[in-house]
């Protein structure tokens, strides 16, 4: 895929390939993006999510906390942002750590992690 | 899933409420160890109303019918077998200088496992089991051995055998020092540390019974009756001080020295709130 093209893009010039080919360009970061949000919530040394949640796709699911699916229809993306940002906020007692407070994971690696969650 | 939410804030609720904060009637820092044990008993026991109290010292194993299946099974094999007749044999085995670990221990070392750790007022501290057996080798001349597998899992798997269902029976003296490392053991238990932000509580209070990826997390009542224990995942024996840094490291926090006074503390404290439930050691674990 475009995967290397678009990472190697500079920022102005995303911007004009955004502007150039909106629909086409802003898809395929889209699905890129799910793609590295699946790999971050299913990889034991980063989201590792599926330590706790059954999500769809993943093997070996913990129990500890709910299923994740339809998340789309209960939660604005704002809302997804700040529980896995730092859930503690929301829930003081919560054992779900708080990955973008303790920055287990990057804003950028948050986004996708919600872009993927989005589709569940 | 909102029902669900309800019922872990509930149940955590309870659990820091009844556990960290002792009970209500006590000024908060005030250190009650005997209230602190019951309310521990308590939770437990209304949290899992079908498993007895003696059931609880199976670990995993104590959280479903099925999985206590698979124990039975695994006891008519026991995988700690050959650690358990290494262990008799170095236990009676003389050191160089004609001792032996019996010279060490009351009664000869025989049956004495359900009182460690205790405080020693001399020294002002805890004094695991592990600790005492390297202690009794340096005393006598020998090397220390390494304190997580092992030599050590196999000494104090012979030990715990010969102490299999005598309640657990941990003293705190009279001593102001030893209430403060019993407090001490509980804060540790209970302090959230490492970057995922976990406790001991948040899994062995909090989530006991539930999956952790395939790992069925066992409850903290009775859960160093049966150490040292046999791990498939392992492929071996390990102690309490490497069940103690392996689950430090889980949680990507910096694990402690083995016999560390913060794990010292922390087997104390744990050991005590299990009072009355039976020694089960060595166990086998998934
Ligand atoms: C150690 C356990 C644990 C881990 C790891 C974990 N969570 Fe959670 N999560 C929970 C628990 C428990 C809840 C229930 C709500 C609460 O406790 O506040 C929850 C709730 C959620 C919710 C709200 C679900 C709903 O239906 O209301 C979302 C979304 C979520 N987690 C996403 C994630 C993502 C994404 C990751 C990984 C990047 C993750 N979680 C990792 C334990 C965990
Ligand atoms: C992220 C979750 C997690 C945290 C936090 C955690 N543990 Fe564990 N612990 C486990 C898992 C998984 C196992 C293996 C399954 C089992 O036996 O519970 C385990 C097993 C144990 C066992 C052996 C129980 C048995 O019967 O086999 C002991 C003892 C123990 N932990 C003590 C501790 C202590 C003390 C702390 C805090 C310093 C701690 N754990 C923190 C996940 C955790």
């Amino acid at each position: 895929m475009k995967a290397p093209l678009i990472a190697r893009f500079s920022k102005p010039s995303l911007v004009l390939a955004l502007l150039t080919y909106p629909i086409l360009t802003a898809s395929a970061v889209q699905a890129q993006s799910i793609a590295e949000g699946q790999k971050l919530a299913f990889d034991r040394a980063k989201g590792n999510c599926l330590t706790c949640h059954v999500i769809k796709g993943g093997d070996l699911p913990g129990t500890i906390g709910p299923e994740l699916s339809d998340l789309k229809s209960r939660y604005s993306r704002d809302d997804l942002i700040a529980i896995v940002s730092d859930e503690t906020k929301r829930n003081p007692l919560t054992v779900m750590p708080p990955f973008g407070r303790n920055r287990i994971l990057s804003e950028k690696e948050i986004n996708a992690v919600v872009d993927f969650l989005q589709t569940l | 899933m909102i029902l669900r939410l309800a019922i872990h804030a509930a149940s955590a609720a309870v659990a820091f409420g009844l556990l960290a904060f002792a009970p209500a009637a006590h000024a908060a820092d005030s250190v009650d160890p005997v209230a602190d044990a019951n309310a521990f008993k308590k939770f437990f026991t209304d949290k899992f109303p079908k498993v007895t109290l003696k059931d609880f010292v199976n670990g995993p194993y104590s959280m479903s019918e099925d999985l206590h299946r698979q124990w039975e099974e695994k006891e008519e094999f026991p995988p700690y077998e050959f650690a358990l007749e290494a262990g008799k044999e170095m236990f009676a085995k003389p050191f160089k200088n004609g001792k032996s670990y019996a010279d060490c221990f009351p009664n000869k070392g025989i049956g004495i496992r359900q009182n460690y750790p205790y405080f020693d007022e001399k020294e002002g501290k805890v004094i695991t089991l592990e600790l005492a057996l390297n202690r009794c080798r340096e005393a006598n001349g020998e090397a220390p051995f390494s304190y997580v597998k092992d030599e050590m899992a196999a000494l104090t798997a012979y030990m715990a055998y010969t102490s299999r269902g005598k309640p657990m029976d941990i003293k705190i003296p009279n001593d102001p020092r030893a209430l403060e490392a019993y407090q001490k053991g509980k804060e540790y238990f209970y302090t959230r540390r490492g970057q995922l932000n976990f406790s001991c509580a948040t899994c062995h209070v909090q989530s006991p019974g539930e999956r952790i990826r395939a790992e069925v997390l066992a409850p903290a009542l009775g859960i160093l009756n049966a150490m040292p224990i046999y791990r498939s995942e392992w492929s071996g024996m390990g102690t309490t001080s490497r069940r103690f840094t392996t689950c430090n490291s889980q949680i990507r926090g910096v694990p402690l020295n083995p016999q560390d006074d913060e794990y010292r503390n922390l087997e104390y404290y744990l050991s005590y709130v299990s009072n009355g439930l039976p020694i089960s050691g060595p166990g086998a674990r998934p």
